[in-house]
């Protein structure tokens, strides 16, 4: 037992050997193979349309992640990601799956609210963040490097 | 006079006339399945969204509670009632639909004791003959409105709870019947810094530590004099932290103490700590722990149902959590419901 648990400003670090502790090693561990396997799924679809279409290493790349994009998508809507995402934390947040989640799932919570209000605003709810320090980013590098390319 | 010590009210003349229950799939896998008066195989209730599944089990566990009273809604004085989200809109739309005179409630997860301490203090006063008591949550729109879309992957950590989806209704009178309601304890509000809203065991342990300490000082009782101490849902987290502290406190709690959101589910559910929602502790207490009080197995029991005032607005404002815990004792008289 924690000495002096009543205690209000000690509270916080006190409470701590209450709390399960975060299996920090088997998430790591989880969302390495997961997260890893959905990239092994990428590679197969990519030589997929390599191999039966007529795209290159280099064009492939668009048609992968669609079609990743669309398998996230399904899985979303018929209630698996989430447990996925449950089990596999990063692994599943990370790749352009979970992107696909968070906007899909969004879009389910508020089909109920209408087709405009409802959906279409809500559905970067999760992803807006992203898209937005996406596009900062980018902006910031490009400047940056045009900056060198015109001092250099 | 009907009130004792600092925030304790007793009352010699009010009676639980009946109970409700509706619960939804999780509830009905769990252990206590066979206590509850309705239960439904799938999430939406046979409704087209999470709100009007809400709606439908509050107006179900409703419709039981009054057939089991042989009460008519237009019998009933008043209609005390609350839920989770904002405006609490299920309360509102189901008083909507009853027409009983109307007074709706938000303490979070402590609405359903809060709202039969009032309900209680109404009809010993003498403003109320009978009173209709509800409270309903639900996992889908609770998720919704305090965390993230219902099907987004995000992981949780295993300090979360899982909102109970269910609602549950209680009819107070002052017809003498097999359960009396002796006394309430109104908690105050405590806030000891917690900020994670995937923590509210830690959060709420205070505040139902204080209540539970303030009814034995104003009552001059001990744990001693209860069957069972039962906290709405600190879960796995928060009840061995409320034990530690009434412990220090001077109350030795951990013989007749446990959780509804730990006696609602079993322990291979996928729950992470344990049930949680205004509906843990109704469907628990107006179920499985009134059929026990009916049956003799227990004699006099002290729910706590606990709350965590958690609004996602403030918590990205970096404010921690205000939490309260409201108590009520009820005690078998021997007689039947």
């Amino acid at each position: 037992m924690n000495k002096q648990i009543n205690d209000k400003n000690e509270y916080k670090n006190n409470v701590k050997s209450y709390q399960p502790k975060p299996p920090y090693l088997a998430n790591c561990l989880k969302a390495f193979i997961v997260g890893g396997f959905i990239c092994a799924i990428g590679q197969v679809i990519s030589n997929f349309y390599i191999y039966f279409f007529n795209f290159t290493e280099q064009t492939a790349g668009n048609p992968t992640v669609a079609t990743l994009i669309l398998f996230a998508a399904l899985l979303t809507g018929m209630g698996v990601y989430d447990k996925i995402g449950q089990f596999a934390g990063a692994g599943s947040a990370v790749p352009v799956t979970g992107f696909a989640n968070s906007i899909t799932s969004a879009a389910l919570e508020h089909k109920s609210e209408g087709v405009v209000l409802g959906i279409a605003t809500n559905l970067f709810k999760l992803a807006g963040a992203v898209i937005v320090f996406g596009v900062v980013a980018a902006y910031i590098v490009g400047m940056v490097r045009l900056l060198f390319e015109k001092l250099l | 006079m009907p009130k004792i010590g600092t925030q304790t009210w007793s009352f010699s003349n009010v009676f639980l006339q009946s109970t409700g229950t509706a619960v939804g799939p999780d509830e009905a896998n769990g252990p206590l399945s066979s206590t509850f008066d309705k239960v439904y195989d799938e999430l939406h209730c046979g409704e087209e969204n999470w709100e009007l599944a809400e709606r439908k089990l509050m107006e179900d566990a409703i419709d039981f509670c009054l057939k089991k009273g042989a009460m008519q809604p237009y019998g009933v004085d008043f209609f005390l009632a609350g839920d989770l989200l904002n405006q609490i809109v299920t309360a509102n739309y189901v008083a909507r639909g009853n027409k009983i005179p109307f007074l709706g409630l938000f303490g979070a997860c402590s609405t359903s004791m809060e709202s039969v301490a009032l309900g209680a203090s109404l009809i010993e006063g003498g403003f109320a003959d009978n009173i209709l008591a509800a409270v309903s949550s639900h996992n889908a729109t609770a998720e919704r409105q305090f965390r993230y879309p219902t099907e987004y992957g995000g992981q949780k950590p295993g300090t979360a709870t899982y909102t109970v989806t269910g609602a549950g209704a209680a009819l107070l009178g002052r017809q003498s019947s097999g359960i009396q309601i002796t006394a309430s304890t109104i908690g105050k509000v405590f806030d000891w810094g917690i900020k994670d809203p995937f923590d509210m065991g830690s959060a709420m342990a205070p505040a139902a530590a204080d209540t539970i300490s303030a009814h034995f000082k104003d009552t001059n009782s001990s744990p001693d004099d209860f069957d069972l101490i039962v906290t709405g849902d600190l879960s796995a987290v928060g009840s061995p932290i409320v034990k530690d502290m009434l412990l220090e406190k001077g109350y030795d709690v951990r013989d007749v103490h446990n959780d509804c959101g730990l006696m609602i589910f079993n322990s291979d559910q996928p729950v992470f700590s344990g049930g949680s929602g205004c509906a843990c502790s109704a469907v628990v207490t107006y179920g499985h722990l009134m059929e026990e009080l009916i049956k003799g197995n227990l004699n006099k029991i002290f729910v706590v149902a606990t709350g965590a005032l958690l609004s996602p607005v403030m918590i990205q404002q970096k404010e921690s959590i205000p939490t309260i815990a409201h108590g009520v004792v009820f005690e078998s008289t021997g007689g039947k419901m």
